[in-house]
């Protein structure tokens, strides 16, 4: 099974078998799943949050240049995203 | 540098053993084998304190275990506490009492996952192992894991009798539907250590069982995740135990007992502190048994100096006390302690005929009441 094409209409949401929360003691987002988790470091954990199966990756590349007052983050977020899709934190949904 | 033991982090995993009761028997259990005079199980309301203060700490990974956690009738009600609280929370059972109507609830109550134990692939070897009758109804379990949607992970404790089965537990998982199979090499633990002439396999077995492992990952892929874990017998470097005691992991046995390993209850001369009389932050920072081990002071020769110790941290003080007398040794089953020998001489004894013979003690009330400790 081949991970779908990951492009800027791509609707990303975490995938069915993890899930995504903010740890104050952490001073983190992490990725738990069965018996493990990951700690996010702050980038990672900002776009993750935005993936919510209903934004699509140009929406979210729009609401984090607005976060944080910047331009051009589209080829970082794609790469992150298309990393994280391979690693299967998250499912790009139809 | 040596010293005094940083401050730690939370304990982010918390493993509740709800109960050491258990319909199963196994052989390879790591259960204390005197469990049979732990009678005292703390209640509900203990549980729910103990949740709250260590999610406040900030634990996060909650494990579910015992005996079979499912025998305590207020699973579902830790459960809901655990998953409002924001636990990410792991049953750890070998299914047995796990109805259409309690996996329902159990859903409901927002538990997240499930792992389900299995002896071995035929239903002889399995009712042996755990001396009961389970084959069929742990099948039926693995349907209802699928059918309530949960990722199913299988979990075979590995040994002597059943390692040379590989393959055919491998099949058997993928016929039902595993997402993740653990294949476990046995610990030697409790029942495990009493057992531990019986249920060590030889090296030519641990090897055939490691290739049945690459063939199987080769012909299917990524469709099913397979662990194979090393028993560290075998290894000349021992295993980071618990990632260092006190560092991450917090465990509270079913009478309150707080623990940083689950098997430490059998480490001399340490007072383990209890739920009801203390609070987890003080368990957890303060108490002198969580914080015996941390750091390296405590450590002896070779460990001390050696470059090595910040990633192992010694390897088991369990394994260290019941192999040498004394839990401040380095875990023998690292080449470079002077006790190395104590366990290559036990992996010899698995080449002899002699360890076909060797008597299995199986894990009842009636054995543990005659156990001494």
């Amino acid at each position: 099974m081949n991970a779908p094409a990951v492009g800027a209409d791509s609707r990303p949401a975490i995938d069915r078998g993890l899930r995504l929360q903010w740890e104050p003691a952490q001073g983190a987002y992490v990725l738990l799943y069965p018996e493990g988790m990951i700690k996010l470091n702050s980038s990672a954990g900002e776009i993750l949050k935005r993936c919510d199966g209903a934004a699509t990756i140009a929406a979210i590349t729009e609401d984090l240049e607005r976060a944080f007052a910047t331009v051009g983050l589209q080829a970082e977020v794609l790469q992150f995203i298309g990393m994280a899709v391979g690693k299967r934190w998250l499912e790009i949904l139809p | 540098m040596s010293g005094a033991a940083p401050r730690p982090g939370p304990p982010l995993w918390l493993l509740l053993e709800l109960t050491y009761r258990c319909p199963l028997h196994c052989v390879f259990c790591y259960n204390p084998t005197n469990f049979a005079q732990i009678e005292t199980e703390i209640d509900t309301a203990d549980w729910i304190r103990v949740l709250r203060e260590a999610r406040a700490l900030g634990a996060v990974q909650l494990g579910l275990s015992g005996g079979e956690p499912l025998v305590r009738d207020d699973l579902q009600a830790i459960v809901a506490e655990a998953h409002t609280l924001g636990f990410y929370t792991n049953l750890i059972t070998s299914g047995v009492g796990l109805s259409e109507a309690r996996i329902g609830a159990l859903k409901t109550a927002g538990l997240d996952h499930i792992q389900l134990s299995f002896q071995d692939s035929t239903r002889t070897m399995n009712d042996f192992l755990s001396s009961t009758r389970t084959f069929d109804l742990k099948s039926k379990v693995a349907a209802l894991i699928k059918k309530y949607d949960y990722p199913m992970v299988l979990n075979v404790v590995l040994h002597r009798l059943n390692i040379d089965h590989v393959e055919e537990i491998l099949a058997m998982a993928q016929q039902l539907g595993a997402e993740y199979v653990e294949l476990a090499n046995t610990q030697y633990y409790g029942w495990a250590w009493h057992n531990r002439a019986g249920l060590m396999p030889s090296r030519a077995q641990v090897e055939r069982a490691e290739a049945a492992t690459r063939r199987f990952r080769e012909a299917a892929g990524e469709r099913m995740k397979v662990y194979f874990v090393v028993p560290d017998y075998f290894e000349n470097r021992p295993k980071a135990c618990m990632n260092g005691l006190g560092r991450i992991f917090l465990t509270i046995a079913p009478d309150g007992t707080a623990l940083p390993c689950q098997a430490a209850r059998m480490l001399p001369g340490m007072e383990f502190p209890n739920v009801r009389a203390l609070s987890i932050e003080d368990i957890w920072y303060d108490s002198p048994a969580f914080n015996r081990y941390r750091g390296d002071a405590w450590m002896k020769e070779p460990c001390r100096s050696c470059p090595e110790r910040a990633r192992d941290f010694g390897g088991c003080r369990c394994q260290a006390f019941m192999l040498t007398g004394d839990a401040a040794n380095a875990d023998p089953v690292c080449d470079l302690s002077p006790h190395h020998q104590l366990v290559a001489d036990a992996v010899a004894r698995a080449e002899s005929p002699a360890a076909e013979e060797q008597p299995l003690l199986f894990r009842t009330p009636e054995n543990s009441s005659r156990m001494r400790r």
